[in-house]
């Protein structure tokens, strides 16, 4: 008796654990860590708080990952579709070498915020899993979705969890 | 000599120790390169395997599709 109910209680934490870290898309509600994000070629310093009243899609790529470059045209489409109605989408770049992040941005435009410079510390504190990752932060600053890996099949769903959060107004 | 053999394992283990690295996963650049696969040249190898299956008259012992003639 004692043993199965044991055991019932080590199956639910397995399938809560599959919920948590095996699906691609995961719903959370945790508060974005507080960074500061060098963009516009490290001339600019923006801080996680400043975006508040925004929903901000963050995704940490690096150049020799091969997903980032399929993920590239869909956040410019995002950001230009959405970003008048308060989506920024700010990409993270995790490169060793600046000049692989330059010669990546040469060949894939980004018509959104690039944060460059060291960002170790971010991705850590955002718990970064694997490369890409994106985290969907709601207009209180508070983390509503993180996928890890990009597939173009994704674009759907992602975008649907973005206006799901844009259609959210701040009480002001 | 038992007592022996398992402290030289756990000197062994615990030199082995040093190379054990925690990677994350944005500081995995240099490994994806392909210079770093296990196996550096995968079409040589490919190539190889074809004219292998083909000369034994026989596939599948070789994890390689097709077989025989090597016209295909």
């Amino acid at each position: 008796m004692n043993g199965s109910s044991s055991h019932r209680r080590f199956a639910q934490a397995a399938f809560a654990a599959f919920l948590i870290f095996a699906l691609p898309g995961t719903a959370l509600a945790a508060s974005a860590p507080d960074c500061d994000w060098n963009l516009d070629g490290v001339k600019q310093i923006a801080n996680t708080q400043q975006f508040r009243g925004k929903v901000l899609y963050v995704d940490f790529w690096a150049s020799w990952c091969a997903p980032c470059v399929l993920s590239f045209p869909f956040m410019n489409q995002l950001q230009s579709a959405l970003g008048g109605q308060g989506l920024q989408v700010l990409a993270v770049n995790m490169d060793a070498r600046s000049e692989d992040e330059q010669r990546f941005l040469a060949a894939h435009p980004a018509r959104f915020d690039v944060a460059s410079g060291e960002n170790a510390q971010c991705a850590k504190n955002f718990g970064v899993a694997a490369m890409p990752s994106s985290f969907i932060v709601d207009r209180a600053g508070t983390i509503r979705f993180v996928h890890r890996g990009f597939r173009p099949d994704d674009a759907g769903q992602l975008r649907t969890e973005v206006q799901q959060l844009l259609a959210n107004k701040l009480a002001q | 000599m038992n007592r022996t053999t398992g402290l030289l394992l756990a000197l062994v283990f615990a030199a082995n120790a040093g190379g054990c690295a925690d990677v994350q996963p944005w500081e995995r650049g240099d490994l994806a390169k392909p210079q770093m696969a296990l196996n550096p040249n995968p079409t040589n190898s490919a190539m190889r395997t074809h004219a292998y299956v083909s000369r034994e008259a026989a596939s599948g012992g070789d994890s390689a599709e097709g077989g025989g003639c090597g016209c295909n």
